[in-house]
């Protein structure tokens, strides 16, 4: 769960990790009132959930009080990679004399948290790993042991390149550690950690990730979730178990297991088609889920043909069938909905469905071959 | 032979009580499974099917000499579950649980280091060694005695991909989940099946975010000698979802189908893009032998 600038900022407050003085706006007035506050010159960021908002122009400097309220509203008013700015951040303009990164992941092949850090800051750390993977440092973190002093203090000699500065840096990097461990993280960074002109150093931006896995254990970092962000759809198959994202084509499937679910998804582009969605019904699936699942594909109006792929194991393929029955009977279903149910209790499934408009098919190739070709082919 | 699971694998099942615990220790001792006992703290004492509830795993060693566990306690206990297993010194764990996070998995596995458990999952299938014993929810039936090892990141996917080995059967099938931090690993088992005489050809089946196929593909090259399948799903998945498994993730451009397609085949494991097509180059290399 991605979280906003502000609202990671807000964090690094609390924990004392020095920011700059600002105010999240949610129209151009309150915009103009805290850059009043503030005084001029202010940066006004657009608050969305993707990269590369400067780029798009969601980042302004304002140097006239009198033009901030017309900057504000302009972002206010974007779309950044689909996203609707509905809030903008107002914030003290820092004398920056060079930006740096600092943030903390888990490495999964080392299967440990890690330090990173670079003195190329400001752009997409991916980019610079991609591109110059050197200039990044890295430190491995022993999880008994933490991330400890001497660890911070030699990664801030390197790149800052005196003691009171390695000293200042370690401090923000251990508090930093602490979020990311107590708040379960799955990502945390800083960038850019900027060394202004007096030396002091300063979380310009910030990104905090939470593990989806871990929100069970703090309840409060829900409701920083913004709903607006996410696409309506994916977060109704998530209140009913469901795993859904969706995609252009219009082959939609229906699929037990996220990896069985990927591979129909390849096969319908390898046999010509465009998958219109990922779908994962999960284990144990009851008729009530799959009716959901129908329903939410359905709603696509790209979708041509539907095929359902289910290997039954836990997941029953009656309770599957059943479902699809009950759909059949709520929602008058136009397009062909082709099924390969093979498994646990796939003959009750085959009798259940026999003498209905869903076509049985025996393999996945011969579902997935059937689906795309009413669905009409290549588009 | 087979590996980690076979005749005298003596398994208890932590999470027996409830309601998965109770349905998969039938349905492992009705396959053969010794299942000698279970462990719900607070319903020691009791029994599922007259097998013995103990309230600790070190009791339930203790009574049982059980050399084995299988957790279906949800995520948020699992943690303290693994942990126990681990301090009891069992030597296989297979943690079927669903949304543990991650950094708990961190300090599990670094809890692990240089004791003797071997961890497999979460998030995973289990495994099953057919026609000996299953430790793991997989339906029985769609497995059958034979010379193919699998392993796979995948629960529902490695049991299509298992029937197109129908023809050879199975030494092992193994499912090592689909967390990005998870125990037993492609390497581990692609090493076992390697040395075990059962075993005369290899599946793996793979799948985007991480890097351990790449890895995996560099062992495969240095070390392995049977011939070794790939299968890497996720070719039409869009960067930065999470596609179902917590692990299956493109992200910066890294953990790509592409990428890991290359690694296998540069390594000279053949790729397949299909499940059916398991069945005619399994058929090519084993005729080949």
């Amino acid at each position: 769960m991605k979280i906003h600038e502000y609202q990671a900022k807000e964090i690094f407050r609390e924990v004392g990790i020095p920011v700059p003085r600002e105010k999240v706006a949610s129209s151009a007035k309150e915009a103009m009132a805290i850059a009043q506050g503030l005084g001029l010159p202010v940066v006004i960021k657009a608050q969305v959930l993707v990269g590369g908002r400067g780029k798009a122009g969601g980042v302004k400097k304002v140097e006239r009080l009198e033009d901030v309220e017309v900057i504000a509203g302009e972002i206010l008013g974007m779309s950044i990679k689909g996203l609707k700015v509905r809030k903008v951040l107002v914030s003290e303009c820092a004398d920056i004399e060079k930006e740096f990164y600092l943030g903390f992941i888990v490495d999964r092949a080392n299967q440990c948290p890690v330090l990173m850090a670079s003195a190329a800051g400001g752009i997409e750390i991916e980019q610079v790993a991609k591109e110059t993977p050197k200039k990044i440092l890295k430190v491995q973190i022993d999880p008994g042991a933490g991330l400890l002093g001497f660890q911070a203090r030699n990664i801030g000699m390197e790149l800052l390149g005196n003691i009171k500065q390695a000293l200042a840096f370690t401090g923000i990097a251990q508090k930093l550690y602490r979020v990311f461990l107590e708040q379960d993280c799955s990502l945390i960074e800083i960038n850019p950690l900027v060394r202004l002109n007096d030396g002091s150093l300063l979380a310009l931006d910030a990104k905090v990730n939470f593990d989806d896995n871990g929100l069970f254990r703090h309840r409060d970092n829900e409701g920083l979730r913004d709903v607006d962000s996410e696409e309506p759809k994916e977060v109704e198959a998530k209140q009913a178990g469901l795993s859904y994202i969706k995609l252009e084509g219009n082959v939609g499937c229906v699929v037990n297991g996220a990896g069985l679910a990927m591979a129909t998804m390849d096969l319908i582009k390898r046999y010509g088609g465009e998958p219109a969605n990922f779908l994962d019904v999960g284990g144990s699936s009851s008729p009530e889920k799959m009716k959901t699942a129908m329903s939410i594909i359905l709603s696509d109006p790209n979708v041509k043909a539907i095929l359902v792929n289910i290997f039954g194991g836990i997941t029953r393929c009656d309770d599957i069938a059943n479902g699809l029955l009950q759909v059949a009977k709520e929602i008058d279903i136009k397009v062909p909905v082709i099924a390969r149910l093979t498994g646990t209790h796939s003959g009750k499934a085959l009798e259940i469905l026999a003498g209905t408009r869903v076509l049985p098919v025996k393999t996945m190739a011969g579902g997935v071959k059937k689906a795309v070709e009413l669905a009409g082919g290549e588009k | 032979m087979s590996i980690f699971i076979d005749r005298n694998t003596r398994v208890i099942v932590q999470g027996i009580t409830g309601r998965d615990g109770s349905f998969h220790a039938r349905a492992m001792r009705e396959y053969g499974t010794q299942v000698v006992g279970g462990v719900t703290p607070g319903k020691g004492g009791e029994e599922v099917d007259g097998i013995p509830v103990f309230n600790s795993v070190e009791q339930a060693v203790k009574e049982t000499h059980a050399n084995s566990s299988i957790i279906f306690v949800p995520a948020r206990f699992a943690t303290d579950a693994l942990f126990e297993a681990i301090a009891a010194e069992l030597e296989l764990v297979v943690c079927i649980a669903e949304g543990i996070p991650t950094l708990d998995m961190v300090r599990v596995l670094d809890y692990a280091k240089g004791k003797k458990t071997r961890v497999l999952g979460p998030n995973c299938p289990g495994g099953i060694s057919p026609g000996k014993a299953k430790l793991g929810i997989m339906p029985a039936a769609s497995f059958k005695q034979g010379c193919v090892g699998v392993v796979s990141r995948s629960g529902t996917l490695t049991y299509e991909i298992a029937s197109h080995t129908a023809e050879f059967g199975q030494s092992t099938v193994i499912g090592i989940g689909g967390d990005p931090v998870i125990g037993t690993n492609f390497i581990d088992c692609l090493e076992m099946f390697e040395q075990d005489p059962e075993t005369k050809a290899i599946v793996m089946v793979g799948e985007i975010g991480g890097t351990d196929e790449e890895r995996a593909a560099e062992f495969v090259k240095e070390r392995v000698k049977k011939p070794v399948l790939g299968f890497i799903a996720g070719q039409t998945a869009p960067p930065g979802k999470r596609m179902g498994h917590a692990g299956a993730i493109i992200s910066g451009g890294s953990g790509t189908a592409e990428g890991k397609v290359k690694a296998l085949e540069a390594a000279g494991i053949e790729v397949v893009y299909e499940p059916e097509e398991v069945a005619e180059k399994l058929k090519e290399k084993l005729t080949d032998l």
